[in-house]
């Protein structure tokens, strides 16, 4: 039998050369900075200053200028934590586990993913440090370091502990990863610097680009490198959240006491994740002109990744109500009716809303290939999955177990400014990798490029 | 030495070839200068003056006066704690000293003992010894350390609103009494109830020299009650009452659980009569009428809501119904009430003849006499009401007062000392006097501070405060107390008792004084011992019990009386539509003579868990016609209207058991001039007080209400007040139940195993802790605690608990280790969670004091990431505040929610001023040494005074001994006038709490409570803590 598989279509449109996507890419690099390139970095500096002004109080009063008290203990601050964690998930998966699965739409959007990774978990371990009440002796008490207090040593049982290393470890890992995919793109601007006679640049990205030459073997070992690393972060992504959701499924706490947390919280980590890539990549490229290397394609299979993820979010909350009838102990019973029907009622539908009927729109394919509805969507699932970690947290810990302490959660100014102080970080160093940093991996692309005779000829 | 030759000496001073001569002596050679010329100064000078001091005594004086002048200058301020170079005798550096003392305030007393540490009084725990405040403190009492550190206290005399000193005001005030002496006007001595048998020598001696006459009033006045006892038994005082001794016990609107005299020993006599076990299935029963939800009320097995002017009516007809059973003549009167609880409580009392009480708050002499005639036909006198040892607490008399009053408005006053009281704030006339204050030419007050009254008065001369002061009192007769000063004089301030003693031209001591009076004492009562051993052992413990004390005969009139009672009844009272206002006290700030104590005023309320306020209490259908809109913490201000034209904007809350038509505001609030703290904290009610036929009448009628729509943010440390049906966390039963089944009421949840039924304890996977030594653990009787709150300021005193201020309250942040949860029952289903939020219109209340609960396998201990919160090897959940890095994941993992986290900096940080215990350097004289100042972002809880605990090993080490049961209480347990805690070793078979908790170890590391009523809150969860609660029990007829 004559089997004739289908032609594939392209991944990258517009027939580009390889000399095209040198140029494509790393001309963003080399031009000036434009106008409104500076505007969006002038006004993402003002939130960092904002936000940097909530950050001192916090640290020069107390935790006592938010809004928490003495029956919520964590509010915006692990919300903000889990919500950004949540995010630094996309990347590593679209590096790690799309190159094992040999998914190679991945090479176009991954260096911009693993990027946003970063700056999330940076953006992310920003919480749990500023929430301490100590931070000044916190930061390095959480660490078990060798001391002089004889045999005191952190608390292994504790979840907060397995946050420092799970954390710590994926971030190491993903940075790495990152950097080292970074070194022959670094090494292209370097070369095209020496060639144009910018020597600043040339000995700046020479540096970063720690003397790449191109040779067949350098470049094995970079591809065993990226296979290395890609296995050792596979397991990560999936292990960082699964600890993150223990910091609340090993509690006693009725609403985190809870053995679905692990697989629901990744999924819910890859679905903020995939929709913080989309809102970025839309932006990006659009404003780079990069749409034949980020198509329509890679937007609509990274919607696919969003209804299977958004799907299996959904059936975790019903699963949890569920459970909670179902098992009749009272406590965990009235959690879910407070969540629902409590006073955080709009918390919970604002979650359902977003993170369990939007994502339903991408069944169809002119919603999921629509450009403007995918990013508005992207959006509206972050606003989503910013309340269902609200909805875990507080309305869980607003009304546990004796009713004499049940009260309410109110967010004061300094609350919302640590939130700000993040978006800030995060969107300053975004502008700063995009303009300073190839935002495609123009060595892997190249690699994808089924140069047509057409093109040839042009 | 070499001798000079002075012979034929002659000197010639040569200077080239001219010759000089000193003087024509010299060309003389005069025989004088010859013997003086080898002498530095050969002429006689005048060092020595006129005097005979020397030159070398100036040289002398002068060094001594420079150095001296400078040692004394040398006053720099002291960083470190330096060693006694002698030390005192009685004093060891970290061992605390105990003196038995009183408290005294207003006209309220209590038998103390003083924790004294370095010299410095830092605690005020009960007398246990004594009997006449029942073992217990309440919270003023234990919050009155505080007070004697206050900076607002005066530190001098002040003249004319001049700082001055004590000579210069003395001298100003016999000039002025000597003169005064020449006018025909009255002089008045106004106090409190005075109860103190030397000071009122003192006082005596001072009236007959300057002709004053001594009026004496209280803040809640008892005149009544005093009277009506005058016209039945000829004796102008309160009974001795024995709830102990009761079995049915009848209130009108008499919180003798809360703000009554002498409440801690009512508490610990009724609470006597609430404990079960099985040796004892009794109970007594109480019945409640009143208008406002009052501990007495909630802790009532039934509680009529009745409007407080219609008292009367059900007293009157209560007694009808009494006295057509024993045939005495019925009162007749209107508005007689046939209602089946009163014919309940008839039967009841019946039933319980000779051995039940009945009170009432009425300051009407007719209504006491009802009460009185009541308690007679119940033959209650002798047995659970007694003359023979009647109480001195209350001897205000409303009528004096208003005679003082109307010489004030006839400007008949000539002298006026206001020995320490304060009318201008806590008097209904106090604008009187206010308003007449300048025209009296000579006005003194002994007050501790700048209040109302002093701030007018020409001469202040400040007392001591009485942990500074010698004292004797006569709170009930034949009882006597002491008091002693633990600490020498803060400020230049005098004992109000030496102050009159000086004006009255006697210059002896006080102290002499009192103990002369002693001496005579001691005489009369035939001490045959030396007196400085008799003196002694009365300072040791505090009282003395006189030997022999009359009967008194009760030589009743009340007959009589009743007959002018049904005229009287239908002339005062009827029965209105309006709504009333009713005033009263309640247990956290008083009579407000503390109010400027942050102790108090952050304690909440035992009922409304409101604090930093007063406001007004209504009822859910007046909430609804007045459209109250109450929020979060959120309410509004009711715009009240009093018969008198005054308005007021008061902030309400809705408080379930409120009666309808009546609306109830407390006392004590509203200070102008009390000090940072206290001043403007509320709305003063003193001035609404209205007087019916002279008596004061803290019922209010034909009051106006509105909505005034104005927000109002009120601090309440609980916001969610029903239960939930959660019966893991509160469990009762009815006293029927439990005498058939001792198990009655038991929520125990199970869970189904391969081997059937199992209680969450008996599944794990671990064999638990092991102690080897001590197994620290504490039984807390949910019958006994009446839910007054004292334990919670011992904690704060004992464990240096900040103040964190309104503000901070209404952020839900207050600090305090121990809480008492105060729950109202609800009408709906237990499947209605919506409808288990409101609690019932008349509603029965539980309070559960609720602290650490120090689990053995405790869900904090593991979360934390730094291992700050341990287990002790004794059972104990240990809080390392230096590890701590503040997470507050510990807190959140809390089923009990009983952590509390730092928020703040409180202390030395002037954003929390009114935490002065730990913001300047006096208050911060009252912290416990013993005990860690928490910093910011640290984690802190009960420890269970684990400062205690190791005081306690420490002292049997030292002693060579095995501790003993006893050695150690923990601070809530001692201060707690009911007794409903018991602490101690669980371990130990002999302990009194094993015994109680009839523990049983089964195997090493289980331990096995067989106590019927004892349970776990939160069991299920398997968390297993070492505080063990008694099921509540109600006395209700029905079972």
């Amino acid at each position: 039998m004559h089997v004739e598989s289908k032609i594939r279509t392209p991944l990258i449109t517009g027939g580009k050369t390889l000399h095209d996507v040198s140029n494509d890419i790393s001309r963003r690099v080399e031009d000036k900075p434009s106008v409104s390139w500076l505007i969006a970095l002038g006004l993402s500096l003002i939130m960092l200053l904002v936000g940097g002004y909530a950050v001192y109080r916090t640290l020069w009063d107390g935790i006592g200028m938010w809004g928490l008290n003495k029956t919520v203990g964590w509010a915006w601050d692990i919300t903000n934590f889990v919500w950004w964690v949540g995010i630094g998930h996309a990347g590593t998966l679209i590096s790690a586990i799309l190159l094992l699965f040999r998914q190679r739409w991945r090479m176009s959007i991954n260096r911009a993913a693993e990027a946003m990774t970063i700056f999330a978990v940076i953006c992310a371990a920003m919480f749990p440090l500023l929430h301490m009440g100590r931070l000044w002796v916190g930061f390095f008490w959480a660490l078990p370091l060798p001391n002089t207090y004889g045999s005191l040593w952190v608390n292994f049982a504790s979840p907060l502990l397995w946050d420092v290393f799970a954390i710590s470890t994926y971030f190491s890992v993903s940075l790495v990863f990152w950097y080292i995919g970074l070194i022959p793109d670094f090494a292209t601007i370097r070369d095209r610097a020496v060639k144009t006679g910018r020597t600043i640049s040339a000995s700046v990205y020479g540096a970063l680009s720690f003397g790449w030459n191109g040779a067949a073997k350098t470049w094995s070992r970079y591809e065993t490198v990226a296979l290395v690393l890609a296995g050792l972060a596979t397991p990560l992504v999936l292990s960082v959240h699964t600890i993150v959701s223990m910091d609340f499924a090993t509690s006693v706490i009725p609403g985190w006491h809870t053995t679905i947390f692990p697989p629901y919280f990744v999924a819910g980590a890859i679905f903020s994740g995939f929709a913080m890539v989309l809102t970025l990549l839309i932006i990006t490229r659009k404003v780079y002109n990069l749409e034949d290397y980020i198509t329509i394609k890679h937007l609509e299979l990274m919607n696919i990744v969003i209804i299977v993820t958004g799907s299996i979010v959904g059936i975790a909350y019903i699963t949890e109500l569920f459970i909670a009838w179902y098992s009749g102990v009272e406590y965990e019973q009235y959690a879910f009716y407070n969540r629902v029907t409590g006073p955080y009622w709009w918390a919970y539908f604002s979650m359902m809303a977003c993170n369990v009927v939007s994502p339903q729109l991408f069944w169809f394919k002119k919603i999921r290939t629509n450009i403007a509805a995918t990013f508005i969507i992207s959006i509206v699932v972050n606003i989503g999955m910013w309340f269902e970690r609200f909805v875990i947290i507080v309305t869980s810990l607003h009304r546990d177990y004796i009713p004499s302490s049940w009260g309410m959660f109110y967010p004061t100014m300094y609350d919302v400014g640590m939130y700000l102080f993040s978006f800030g970080f995060f969107f300053t160093a975004y502008l700063l990798f995009s303009k300073y940093f190839p935002v495609i991996n123009m060595a892997e692309v190249k690699s994808i490029l089924k140069p047509t005779g057409e093109t040839k000829k042009n | 030495m070499e001798v000079w030759n002075v012979q034929n000496v002659t000197i010639n001073m040569k200077k080239g070839n001219k010759t000089y001569w000193k003087g024509i002596e010299q060309l003389k050679n005069d025989k004088e200068f010859i013997k003086n010329a080898h002498n530095e100064f050969p002429e006689y000078l005048p060092i020595k003056g006129s005097s005979n001091n020397s030159r070398r005594d100036f040289l002398k004086m002068m060094g001594f006066g420079l150095s001296a002048a400078t040692l004394a200058s040398c006053e720099a301020p002291i960083k470190k704690a330096i060693p006694y170079v002698n030390k005192p005798v009685d004093i060891d550096a970290s061992i605390p000293n105990y003196y038995a003392s009183s408290y005294v305030s207003g006209s309220d007393y209590c038998s103390v003992l003083v924790k004294t540490r370095e010299g410095r009084p830092i605690k005020i725990e009960a007398n246990k010894l004594s009997k006449i405040s029942g073992g217990g403190t309440s919270s003023q009492v234990e919050a009155s350390v505080l007070s004697l550190y206050d900076k607002e206290r005066l530190q001098n005399p002040f003249l004319n609103g001049k700082k001055s000193d004590w000579i210069e005001i003395d001298n100003y005030i016999s000039e002025n009494l000597d003169i005064n002496s020449k006018s025909d006007k009255n002089n008045y001595i106004i106090s409190n109830s005075t109860f103190s048998p030397s000071s009122q020598k003192v006082i005596e001696k001072f009236k007959a020299k300057h002709n004053f006459k001594h009026v004496q009033y209280d803040q809640v006045s008892y005149h009544g009650s005093l009277e009506a006892n005058d016209k039945s038994f000829g004796i102008r005082k309160i009974p001795f009452y024995d709830f102990s001794k009761a079995k049915v016990i009848v209130s009108f609107d008499y919180d003798f659980l809360g703000s009554s005299i002498n409440h801690t020993l009512f508490n610990n006599q009724f609470a006597k009569t609430r404990t079960v076990n099985s040796n004892k299935k009794t109970m007594s029963r109480l019945y409640s009428f009143e208008s406002n939800l009052s501990l007495t009320g909630s802790n009532a097995d039934y509680r009529i809501p009745i409007k407080s002017s219609e008292q009367v009516f059900y007293i009157a007809s209560l007694y009808n119904l009494l006295a057509k059973k024993y045939g005495k003549t019925p009162i007749q009167f209107k508005n007689e009430i046939v209602d089946d609880k009163l014919s309940m409580i008839a039967d009841d009392l019946i039933n319980n003849f000779g051995s039940s009480i009945i009170v009432s708050s009425s300051n009407d002499e007719y209504v006491q006499i009802v009460i009185n005639a009541i308690n007679e036909i119940l033959n209650n006198y002798n047995t659970t009401i007694s003359f023979d040892t009647p109480y001195n607490l209350r001897s205000g008399n409303d009528y004096e007062f208003n005679k003082l009053i109307k010489d004030i408005n006839n400007d008949n006053v000539g002298a006026v000392i206001f020995l320490n009281c304060n009318p201008i704030y806590d008097h209904a006339q106090g604008s009187i006097i206010s308003n007449k204050i300048n025209d009296i030419p000579l006005s003194i007050s002994t007050s501790d501070r700048m209040d109302e009254t002093a701030s007018k008065v020409k001469v202040i001369a400040p007392d001591n405060h009485y942990l500074e002061s010698w004292n004797d009192y006569e709170p009930i007769q034949g009882f006597f107390s002491f008091s002693q000063p633990t600490i020498s004089k803060l400020f230049n301030t005098r004992q109000s008792q030496e102050s009159l003693l000086k004006w009255s031209e006697d210059d002896s001591d006080y102290f002499d004084f009192m103990k002369s009076n002693w001496k005579k004492l001691s005489k009369s009562e035939g001490i045959n011992t030396n007196f400085q051993i008799f003196w002694d052992q009365c300072l040791h413990d505090g009282f003395y019990e006189l030997k022999d004390r009359k009967r008194f005969n009760l030589n009743s009139k009340i007959s009589n009386l009743l007959k002018n009672v049904s005229f009287w009844i239908d002339q005062n009272y009827s029965l209105s539509n309006g709504n009333e206002l009713v005033l009263y006290l309640n247990s956290s700030v008083g009579d407000g003579i503390q109010a400027n104590n942050p102790w108090l005023q952050e304690m909440p309320d035992p009922i409304s868990r409101v604090c930093w306020d007063n406001y007004l209490s209504i009822s859910s259908k007046l909430a609804n016609e007045l459209n109250l809109q109450i929020g979060d913490m959120t309410t509004q201000k009711l715009l009240l209207k009093l018969d008198s034209g005054k308005e007021y904007l008061i902030p309400a809350i809705v408080q379930p058991g409120q009666a309808e038509g009546t609306v109830g505001l407390a006392l004590g609030y509203g200070r102008k001039k009390s000090g940072v703290v206290g001043n403007n904290v509320g709305q003063d009610a003193y001035e609404m007080i209205e007087f019916l036929k002279g008596y004061q009448n803290l019922t209010i009628k034909n009051i106006q209400l509105s909505n005034s729509n104005e927000e109002y943010r009120i601090a309440q440390t609980q916001t969610h007040h029903t239960i939930m049906g959660r019966e893991s966390v509160i469990q009762e039963t009815t006293l029927k139940k439990y005498v058939k089944d001792p198990n009655s009421g038991q929520y125990q949840m199970k869970i189904y195993t391969s081997k059937g039924y199992k209680k969450p304890e008996d599944i794990s996977l671990w064999k638990g802790h092991k102690y080897n030594n001590h197994h620290w653990g504490l039984a807390i009787d949910l019958n006994a605690c009446t839910g007054c709150g004292s334990c919670t300021i011992a904690c704060q005193a004992e464990n240096n608990v900040p103040v964190v201020g309104k503000d901070e309250v209404l952020n839900r942040r207050e600090m305090a280790w121990i809480r008492i949860d105060r729950y109202y029952s609800s009408d709906a289903d237990v499947h209605d969670l919506k409808g288990l939020e409101k609690a019932s219109e008349n509603p029965d209340v539980t309070f559960q004091p609720m602290m650490c609960q120090h689990c053995n396998n405790a869900p904090c201990e593991t979360v934390c990431p730094v291992a700050a919160t341990t287990h002790s090897t004794e059972g104990l959940n240990q809080m390392t505040y230096n590890r701590c890095i503040g997470t507050r994941y510990c807190a959140n993992n809390c089923p009990y929610k009983v952590r509390r986290f730092n928020w703040f900096k409180y202390h030395d940080n002037e954003q929390f001023d009114k935490n002065s215990s730990m913001n300047n350097d006096l208050g911060k004289m009252v912290l416990n040494p013993d005990v860690t100042v928490r910093s910011r972002g640290v984690m802190e809880k009960c420890s269970m005074c684990i400062q205690r605990i190791q005081e306690g090993k420490l002292r049997a080490k030292k002693e060579n001994r095995r501790l003993k049961d006893g050695d150690i209480n923990m601070v809530c347990e001692s201060s707690c006038p009911s007794n409903a805690m018991i602490f101690g070793d669980m371990n130990d078979p002999k302990s009194k709490i094993s015994k109680y908790l009839k523990i049983k170890r089964k195997e090493e590391n289980k331990l096995q409570v067989n106590e019927e009523r004892a349970y776990n809150v939160l069991d299920e969860l398997k968390v297993s803590p070492n505080i063990w609660y008694m099921r509540k029990i109600r006395n209700k007829k029905e079972s």
